[in-house]
């Protein structure tokens, strides 16, 4: 037992651990500054949210401690059973799920509650894995391909049924380590694509849009006549991907604006890209009184307290706009409005710089792994907190839509930070038998 | 196989770092160079609260106080806290409102606001409301008291010197005067409170206090380090007499007419009535509008300051300054006589003298003493016609100069708002109005007070201030001490002296003569014990049209006087409208208060004298219809405006539909 744990004292990544307990630090600083009132007779009242977040956090050091003295051939051996097991309860949420905020994302009873989508991502990052990392697969046949890019999203299908799609959307990540893992190099290219012409034709009136294209299917076709007189394939390629993008710029997202999308998701994008939505796409119907885009308050309330945060901030619990709760949902989806505001640029440079060593780590550990198990669930976490980070704070300063994700380890959450702490302490436990090949 | 791969490793490593320098790129822009969020965020969450201090206090010569501060409460309602179960009908008894008083509040309330920010429920409660509420405040949540400072006249008088404070109006906002004020803001507008507003109302705080996003204001922001304090309004202390004010205004109730009176050796003003005058309080607080409107009707007009906005005629009691005059331009010696019998005859119409009897004009002391009309008028046409001056012009600008020096025909510099300058006429008004062609004897009334001569009481009093002085005069001021301080800048214009340049010796002939006024001429009933009075009695014809017609009035009664003549501390002047002779009535009012003022106490044997003056009811009748006449002159002439105006407007609007109409035909003719 004692050289197990001293194996396990010398292999740990105290990197990521201490890059983990950092954020973990500065996330219960943000939210205590969100909580605090001057008016508070003690510094640290337990009723406070602040205080529930330690708890968790003390719950997370647990599961950690308990990861840490299981063997690392549980999770590959269970990965399916758990994926499994997580697919029911997601199902069984759209039923019994609790109704918060018009979605039916979480169940539990009484005061506690739980987010499964959550926690599936951590079971969804174990399947992949063990899928992958099966002797008898090969990544490079095009059906495998295509179940593993199933195993992926599959929980996003429930979990988009449960209404709560911010977190659907999370589940697209996996596609960055089915990548990593030998998909084209076309996926990383069509996906920019789509999302460029999306926005596009957002922005764009859809008559020059049209014209646009064409006259650059043309002058690519002008450009490239030597090959494609003598390549009929080249010829069928440039005609078929013209067709898509005029077909998808022209129909899909018109249809796709005015059938699928609810009306706060309209309004979310084109808050984002900074344009009134248009009247084609507004369901309230053609009423006179100026149609007001809620999220563009929260969206403008978290620039507000960003901007006003200056080069050096305002200093801790002197932001006003934290300290007042001007910013909706600030403990949780922008929780980063109040690293902005009161440490301003040089403290959101560090928090940033924190995330990309936290990440570029994770990178650099997949790679030293022995076994693809350990690989592809590593690549799987990063991609998971990259996506989390990159979407979240880019929501806070208006250059994504707000959809309701929450910044890893900061944002005030048990689900959240419980499940992120265990996809961490997960990968540690993985990384401390990285010269083990596991099966 | 991992190294096969390696580019993929890069391009994800590429990605991570891409994305996560567009956010710092993004975010370093947003944070440094985009200043409208710092504003805005200033604008959502920081609340200015502007604290006004109280205003300086007022008080007398003894340091009585005469304007100062008291409290009122407001009652503020926050809808938010009221819970449902509120006793209303308890509330209503409280405050003494009924139940549909109650719900029609309510509704504006909630019309005016969000629920969760306070409004005014009812302001200003009365005391007995306070009382009620405050013993059972517990009863009712979400209503509040909050505290408010108005103004309290104490005593109750010279409300017309010590004027009142009101919220500024928009036109008052465009002048630089009030370039700092807001709308709502409160600012004195007439008397003392408008004259000294910078040094009265001291200088307002401003205080930061964070707000969160229900507009509730919560810390001060940066612990208060942007706040400055405000600063209390400065006390005034005035020369004004608060008890002799007081004596004044009750000796001249029910009687128009003013009394001003004066500290020779300062200029300071000790009282200055005009009456009818009106309680102060009642200009202040809820009811100002409703009462103000109240005295703006009245007839008599109690808001208009008679001491230093109405003119008189002087009558006789310019008569020592017309001696003043010839004296000092050696035109007479006091030994000059004049055989008066009854009338002056020198000029083409005959001018009536009240004596008749031979040698009561003997020389300037007995002339003076019975104020002889054919006297005077006289010396004024030797005064002027002096062959030291070239013409009559040029006699006339000399005796203009002289008056002018006396304090007449400009105003006096008092620290009031809108003193008169009264009329003294000079050459070119002469001039202009007989055309060059003119005499000492077409201007021989202005020598006895009538004619085109017209005073304030005020410059009476201050002329009188020359002359007790022996030839020299302070402004007429009210101000002693600004803040405590009796240099202020301020102030500094009244410590400068007037001086005229009339000889010494000529002051003890006039005012020889004016204590034989008072001890065997005709303000015999002025005289007090063991006090020199020197005086002059005045009678002031005067006209008024009524119904159509010219007639003439009641004579104004005048009197002037100062007193002791040794050390003089006292210098009056009592005007009283269409009262008759100065001797009835001015006479005893101005005795009364100098007694008042230098003995404090009002001896046994004039009580009953005292008592006729207060008693006595003096407004004339026709000041009402006078009143009516003015006003419905006023109000036809706004109709005729408004007439005119319409029909201009219609005639224009019908010029555009005639050329109109011929461009049309002229189009359509074809």
């Amino acid at each position: 037992m004692s050289t197990q744990r001293r194996t396990i004292f010398n292999k740990l990544d105290w990197i990521i651990l201490f890059l983990y307990l950092t954020l973990v630090a500065i996330g219960l600083c943000a939210v205590f500054s969100v909580e605090h009132r001057t008016t508070d007779t003690t510094i640290f009242m337990m009723n406070k949210s602040y205080a529930r977040q330690f708890t968790w956090f003390g719950y997370s050091i647990l599961l950690g401690l308990f990861i840490m003295f299981t063997d690392s051939k549980v999770f590959s051996s269970f990965a399916f059973l758990l994926y499994s097991s997580g697919i029911a309860v997601l199902i069984l949420t759209i039923f019994i799920g609790v109704d918060v905020k018009g979605s039916r994302s979480w169940i539990g009873y009484g005061s506690i509650r739980f987010q499964p989508g959550e926690v599936c991502k951590i079971f969804t990052a174990m399947a992949i894995a063990k899928f992958i990392s099966l002797p008898e697969i090969n990544f490079k046949k095009f059906r495998n391909r295509i179940i593993a890019v199933c195993i992926a999203l599959l929980p996003s299908v429930f979990i988009i049924l449960q209404k709560e799609t911010g977190l659907a959307l999370v589940y697209f990540c996996f596609i960055l380590v089915l990548y990593r893992e030998g998909l084209p190099n076309a996926i990383l290219i069509i996906g920019f694509s789509a999302i460029a012409l999306v926005i596009g034709t957002l922005l764009i009136e859809r008559k020059t849009i049209f014209i646009i294209l064409t006259v650059l299917a043309v002058l690519i076709a002008f450009l490239m006549r030597f090959t494609l007189r003598r390549n009929l394939l080249a010829i069928l390629v440039l005609i078929f991907s013209w067709g898509i993008c005029i077909g998808f710029s022209q129909f899909a997202v018109p249809f796709a604006f005015k059938h699928v999308l609810q009306k706060h998701q309209i309004d979310r994008i084109y808050s984002m890209i900074g344009k009134d939505v248009p009247d084609e796409y507004d369901k309230e119907g053609g009423s006179d009184e100026k149609k007001v885009n809620s999220s563009e308050y929260n969206v403008l309330q978290s620039k507000i307290a960003i901007g006003s945060g200056g080069m050096y901030g305002k200093g801790y619990l002197n932001g006003t706009s934290t300290k007042n709760q001007f910013v909706p949902e600030q403990n949780t989806d922008f929780i980063f409005c109040a690293i902005g505001e009161q440490f301003g640029f040089v403290g959101s440079l560090f928090l940033v710089l924190v995330y990309l060593s936290l990440l570029l780590r994770i990178v650099f550990v997949a790679e030293r792994q022995r076994s693809s198990f350990s690989r592809v669930y590593a690549y799987c976490v990063a991609s998971i907190l990259f996506f989390h980070f990159a979407i979240n704070i880019s929501m806070t300063i208006g250059l994504a839509p707000v959809i309701g994700i929450t910044l890893p380890f900061l944002s005030y959450g048990g689900s959240s930070l419980i499940s992120f702490s265990a996809l961490i302490f997960i990968l540690l436990r993985l990384d401390i038998d990285r010269q083990v090949l596991l099966r | 196989m991992a190294t096969a791969e390696k580019p993929r490793q890069f391009v994800i490593i590429i990605l991570f770092i891409g994305v996560a320098s567009i956010i710092l790129l993004r975010l370093f822009f947003l944070q440094n160079f985009e200043p409208k969020y710092k504003i805005l965020a200033n604008d959502i969450a920081i609340y200015k609260k502007v604290v006004y201090p109280p205003r300086g206090v007022i008080c007398d010569r003894r340091g009585k106080v005469m304007l100062s501060n008291t409290v009122v409460y407001d009652l503020m309602i926050t809808p938010h806290n009221v819970p449902k179960n509120l006793d209303t009908a308890q509330l209503c008894q409280a405050l003494e409102i009924g139940k549909e008083t109650y719900i029609d509040i309510m509704r504006r309330v909630r019309e005016r606001n969000i629920d969760v920010r306070q409004s005014p429920f009812i302001e200003q409660l009365s005391q007995a409301q306070t009382a009620r509420f405050q013993e059972n405040t517990y009863l009712f949540p979400g209503f509040e008291l909050v505290e408010r400072n108005i103004r309290e006249y104490e005593n109750a008088c010279a409300g017309i010197v010590l004027g009142y404070i009101g919220e500024v109006s928009p036109e008052m906002l465009k002048k630089p005067r009030y370039a700092s004020y807001r709308q709502g803001d409160y600012a004195g507008l007439s008397g003392l409170e408008f004259q000294y507003e910078e040094e009265l109302r001291g200088q307002r705080g401003v205080h930061y206090l964070e707000r969160d996003k229900f507009n509730r204001p919560r810390d001060p922001y940066k612990g208060g380090s942007l706040d400055s304090q405000e600063i209390s309004g400065k006390q005034l202390d005035l020369y004004m007499d608060a008890e002799l004010q007081a004596y004044a205004e009750k000796l001249m109730l029910n009687k128009i007419g003013s009394v001003v009176a004066i500290d020779p050796k300062t200029g300071g003003i000790l009282t200055m009535v005009s009456s009818p005058s009106y309680d102060p309080n009642l200009l202040r607080g809820r009811e100002r509008a409703r009462n103000y409107a109240m005295l703006y009707r009245d007839a008599t007009r109690p808001l208009f300051n008679r001491a230093i906005q109405a003119t008189y005629q002087p009558g006789s009691t310019i008569k020592p300054m017309t001696g003043l005059f010839a004296m000092a331009t050696s035109a007479i010696t006091s030994e000059f006589g004049f055989n008066c019998r009854g009338t002056y005859y020198n000029c083409s119409r005959p001018i009536a003298c009240e004596h008749h009897d031979a040698g009561h004009a003997a020389n300037f002391r007995v002339a003076l003493a019975h104020s002889c009309n054919a006297y005077f008028c006289h010396i004024f046409r030797l005064g002027i016609d002096n062959e030291r001056f070239n013409d009559v012009k040029a006699g006339l600008q000399s005796w203009h100069d002289y008056f002018y020096s006396f304090g007449y025909g400009h105003p006096t510099g008092l620290d009031l708002p809108f003193e008169g300058k009264g009329l003294l006429p000079d050459s070119a008004y002469y001039n202009h109005r007989y055309n060059n062609t003119w005499n000492s004897c077409t201007v021989v009334f202005v020598g006895m007070g009538q004619g085109e001569l017209a005073l304030t009481p005020l410059q009476m009093a201050n002329s009188m201030c020359m002359i007790a002085n022996r030839g020299w005069y302070y402004p007429p001021h009210f101000v002693k001490a600004i803040g405590k301080n009796p240099f202020d800048q301020a102030l500094s214009r009244y410590q400068k002296k007037t001086v005229t340049n009339v000889p010494e010796p000529v002051f003890d002939i006039v005012q020889d003569a004016m204590q034989d006024v008072v001890e065997s001429g005709t303000a015999a009933g002025a005289k007090l014990d063991g006090v020199t009075i020197c005086a002059k009695t005045g009678t002031a014809e005067n006209k008024a049209i009524v119904n159509g017609e010219v007639i003439k009035m009641q004579n104004h009664s005048m009197f002037v006087a100062f007193a002791p003549r040794e050390n003089p501390k006292i210098a009056i002047a009592v005007a009283i409208e269409n009262a008759g002779f100065g001797a009835t009535w001015a006479a005893p009012i101005a005795s009364l208060l100098i007694e008042k003022y230098l003995h404090d106490t009002i001896s046994e044997k004039r009580k009953p004298m005292e008592q006729k003056m207060v008693d006595a009811h003096l407004i004339n009748r026709y000041v009402y219809s006078i009143d009516s006449v003015s006003r419905l002159h006023d109000a036809v002439s706004f109709h005729n405006r408004q007439e005119r105006k319409r029909v201009a407007d219609s005639t224009a609007r019908a010029n555009d539909s005639l050329i109109i109409k011929r461009l049309f035909d002229n189009r359509f003719r074809h």
